[in-house]
């Protein structure tokens, strides 16, 4: 048989780092493929390669037997290769047929009826008249893969579709890939969860630092092999000998009503939550289910009317409408999901970062800029928290997420927090640098911080927090003890099913270990 | 087959902004060498009107300083404003209006031989400049109403305002119906700071300014907030930094200079309020400012640059016969190969064998 897709010895030099270097994949027809590797390991570069966003510096590609060289990604889908990015392109004030239609010929009218019956033959569940805005982000990304099929692809390429699904889509998710592959398509699956690619791949090829460190049958391997072989060590893990015992209330969320200005955003309803000295509350729930909100509520970023300010309670002040200046003098510090632009300025070193929430704990002195006392307090950052980089005069931008994300998680920590709050703290974080992080947080905890971790990544909840809430279209679950839960019961919550987490389950620790 | 492709620069280099500005001096030459020859005129004699024969004589230096000194002061508080990405265009209403109400304070006092009557204009001249820029900072914090087209209608407004004072209540009873105010008492003008020239005290106010503004974007705290409201607003959201203060800030800054710039004309060369106050400053500061890297050391270079321009522009008229306009078009070719070449501060230029990256635009 040949083989769809054949790489041989590519390589794409970018000024800075070898993204790839004579790298070899083979992909047959009806096989689904991981490529598996840490942030930077050079995945997207690779698939882009493929794709014909970007030309190899070096090496062949051949497709279906004939050495051939993409030009553009239009002449990628007319050979019939497709891409499922990560982050949706679809356009919320259209319907999925008008979003459909926008990328083929032929007329939305035409269009409809062969969605339908694509949608019944790869057990994508989509209604095509729906408005994208009112879909869920597992039907955006159906609506995603239905319109790659309709182009009829021979090949297709997904990136880290799993990360934004709650675990039962994921297993919805890979029937419908393995439907594909028993036809004879293709699949290039690229993600960094072990366990995903051991259930769902035929073979994986693992990058390193833009290498092929090997092409193996994850199915034979184990989760610790192929991590060994994606960061060429064990897989670190943070040690959590879990919280002694709850402290006093820090902070206290209650009856908490909010409507966002942005249409488009949750409203938040009815939230309530309490935070104690010296414990991880993890909050869990698929993206876009109003954390921003929540979190742009607690960081003080938005500001509640007068009336509500009583909503937000820090050791008994009400500051629901004051500002983050206000909140951090009070010991509320914040690190957010965004590094670059939020959470430090690029084009400012991190010295200058330092000033960003630091000004207010003596780094300006009678309005004027300490630089000795910036430069020092960064220096010290920067070693507390091991983050590689020039120094305390790199621009932020310089520094990779990890890094960067070491620097702000360290500024706030050493900005001596009461309660933190934490948005995604290893969100595209390579896995030493967050395991690192997630040490930092716990040790934190034992110190008796009050921290309040917001995340996607379920793992990442169970491994650190003490306590579990889960978010759902804006209404927040009653929080169970972690080691009292399971995946199962928050992936139910996940999805606004919220019953097994009201009814104290019987301790499922042991039923599940 | 190579082509020439833009690449993002990984790093910056600190003679990018000293380059770029050079880049931009040497193609205006180029271009302006052009426009002569179009006029039959040679480069050489040209250039030699605009560029040296202002700075041979006394007189010529004289009048560069003198309009260095509202260029300087205007561009710095420019500067300000737009390192926070705020758009005030409207300089030119605000030292209008700044001018006016220091005339009025010097009309009123007539006669006074008070030596704090020239600070009393100067004060009333920020006040008005402030003001005027005021309306603009609330109608954006209050309505969110953009302030390039308020500030720049505004200016339209200033004026008329100015032709209706000078041609009514401040005009000058003994004047022969001349639209322009009595001539303002020696307590009420600025002292003459070099011999035989009309440069006056009021160049050192925009020095002190420049010096003001450098530690203010440098080394304050408020400077500070401004500068990364205006980088990355998230980040200012997050910090706590008010995007309404930043605004009313930066607005208010570049009134007041754009203000005391006014006071600088009716109170110095002019010596009394007339219908004409200044050619321009107000639009030519934004040039300035920008062709200053938007930094405050950078501005006193380009000011000169400015006025020089503005000064050659006469030699030029007077010994080789060019236009007037040959000022402006000058400043404008300044501006847009600026503007042009200041891509080069953030990206570079490579040679190399097509790349469909670029050729189609980032597909992701």
């Amino acid at each position: 048989m040949t083989a769809l897709l054949k790489l041989t010895g590519i390589s794409k030099i970018y000024p800075a780092v070898v993204a790839n270097d004579a790298i070899d994949l083979t992909v047959m027809p009806g096989e689904i493929h991981a490529v598996l590797g840490e942030n930077g390991a050079g995945k997207s570069t690779l698939m882009k390669i493929i794709y014909g966003v970007t030309a190899p510096d070096a090496g062949t590609l051949e497709w279906l037997g004939t050495e051939t060289r993409i030009r553009n990604p239009a002449h990628a889908r007319a050979l019939g290769i497709g891409m499922v990015f990560q982050h949706f392109s679809l356009f919320d004030t259209l319907t999925v047929a008008e979003n459909i239609a926008l990328a083929m010929k032929g007329s939305v009218k035409s269009i409809t009826p062969r969605i339908t019956a694509a949608s019944k033959r790869f057990g994508l569940n989509v209604e095509p008249d729906m408005r994208v805005q009112s879909l869920s982000v597992g039907e955006r990304q159906r609506v995603e893969i239905l319109r790659c099929m309709l182009q009829e692809p021979k090949l297709i390429i997904m990136d880290e579709p799993t990360s934004v699904l709650p675990p039962q889509g994921v297993s919805d998710l890979f029937r419908t890939l393995k439907k594909l592959a028993s036809e004879g398509i293709g699949i290039l699956f690229i993600s960094h969860k072990l366990d995903e690619i051991r259930e769902l791949c035929d073979v994986a090829t693992v990058l390193r630092h833009g290498k092929v460190t090997g092409t193996t049958v994850p199915r034979e391997e184990t989760s610790k092999s192929l991590a060994r072989m994606m960061i060429g060590r064990d897989l670190p893990h943070a040690e959590n000998r879990g919280s002694p015992e709850q402290g006093k209330v820090r902070l206290t969320v209650s009856k908490l009503n909010y409507a966002p200005e942005d249409l488009f955003a949750t409203p938040l309803e009815n939230v309530s939550l309490n935070l104690h000295a010296g414990e991880i509350l993890g909050i869990a729930g698929v993206s876009g289910n109003g954390q921003n909100s929540l979190v742009g509520l607690l960081s003080g970023e938005t500001i509640l009317p007068d009336a509500q300010a009583a909503c937000i309670c820090l050791n008994g002040t009400e500051l629901g409408s004051s500002g983050p200046t206000d909140r951090r003098a009070l010991g509320l510090h914040f690190v957010p999901e965004e590094r670059l632009g939020r959470g430090a300025v690029p084009e400012h070193d991190l010295s200058e970062n330092s000033l960003l929430t630091g000004f207010g704990s003596g780094l300006a002195k009678f309005g004027f800029l300490d630089l000795a006392g910036m430069k020092r307090f960064s220096s010290e950052t920067i070693e507390a928290f091991d983050v590689r980089c020039g120094g305390p005069n790199s621009a932020a931008q310089s520094l990779s997420g990890g890094n960067l994300q070491k620097f702000i998680v360290g500024r706030e920590i050493a900005l001596r927090p009461e309660v933190l709050i934490v948005s995604q703290p290893t969100w595209g974080v390579d896995v030493g640098a967050a395991a690192a992080i997630r040490q930092k947080l716990i040790d934190l905890r034992d110190e008796g911080v009050a921290i309040l971790v917001v995340s996607e990544e379920l793992e990442e909840l169970f491994e650190i927090s003490d306590r579990l809430h889960v978010m759902f279209r804006g209404r927040l679950s009653p929080s169970v003890k972690t080691r009292m839960t399971n995946v199962e019961d928050i992936g139910l919550a996940m999805t606004g099913d919220f019953q097994r987490l009201e009814t104290p389950a019987t301790p499922s620790v042991v039923e599940h270990a | 087959m190579r082509k020439i492709y833009l690449e993002p620069r990984t790093e910056r280099s600190a003679f990018a902004p000293f380059l770029v500005s050079m880049l931009a001096v040497g193609l205006t030459i180029i271009a302006g060498s052009g426009l002569f020859l179009i006029y039959d005129k040679s480069p050489i004699a040209g250039f030699h009107a605009i560029f040296i024969e202002p700075l041979l004589s006394s007189y010529g230096i004289g009048e560069i300083l003198l309009k260095l000194g509202p260029l300087l002061l205007i561009a710095q508080g420019l500067a300000i404003g737009f390192r926070a990405r705020v758009w005030n265009i409207g300089a030119e209403g605000q030292l209008i209006i700044g001018a006016i109400l220091a005339s009025v304070v010097a009309i009123y006092f007539d006669g006074s031989t008070s030596s704090l009557l020239l600070p009393a204009m100067v004060l009333a001249g920020a006040l008005g400049g402030m003001g005027w820029a005021g309306i603009a900072a609330w109608l954006r914090t209050r309505y969110n109403a953009n302030e390039i087209l308020v500030t720049f209608m505004l200016s339209s407004i200033a004026l008329q305002i100015l032709y209706y004072l000078v041609t009514g209540p401040l005009r000058d009873p003994q004047g022969f119906n001349f639209p322009q105010s009595i001539t303002f008492s020696a307590a009420a003008t600025f002292p003459i700071l070099i011999e035989n020239t009309r440069v006056n005290a009021s160049l050192i106010i925009a020095l002190v300014v420049s010096v003001v503004a450098w530690v203010f974007m440098q080394r304050s705290l408020m400077g500070y907030k401004l500068v990364v409201g205006g980088m990355a607003p998230q980040a200012a959201r997050y910090a706590g930094f008010g995007e309404k203060r930043a605004i009313w800030l930066a607005l208010l800054v570049g009134g007041a200079a754009a203000g005391v710039a006014g006071v600088g004309e009716v109170a110095g060369p002019l010596g009394m309020l007339q219908r004409t106050i200044s050619p321009g400053y107000g639009f030519t500061a934004i040039i300035v400012a920008f062709l200053g890297g938007l930094h405050p050391i950078g501005i006193v270079f380009s000011s000169l640059l400015m006025a020089l321009i503005h000064v050659g522009g006469d030699f030029a008229r007077l010994s080789v016969g060019l236009p007037s306009a040959v000022t402006d078009i000058f400043q404008g070719l300044l501006l847009t190969f600026y503007l042009a070449s200041s891509l080069l501060l953030t990206h570079r230029l490579r040679l190399r064998k097509s790349d469909p990256a670029f050729a189609v635009g980032a597909a992701e």
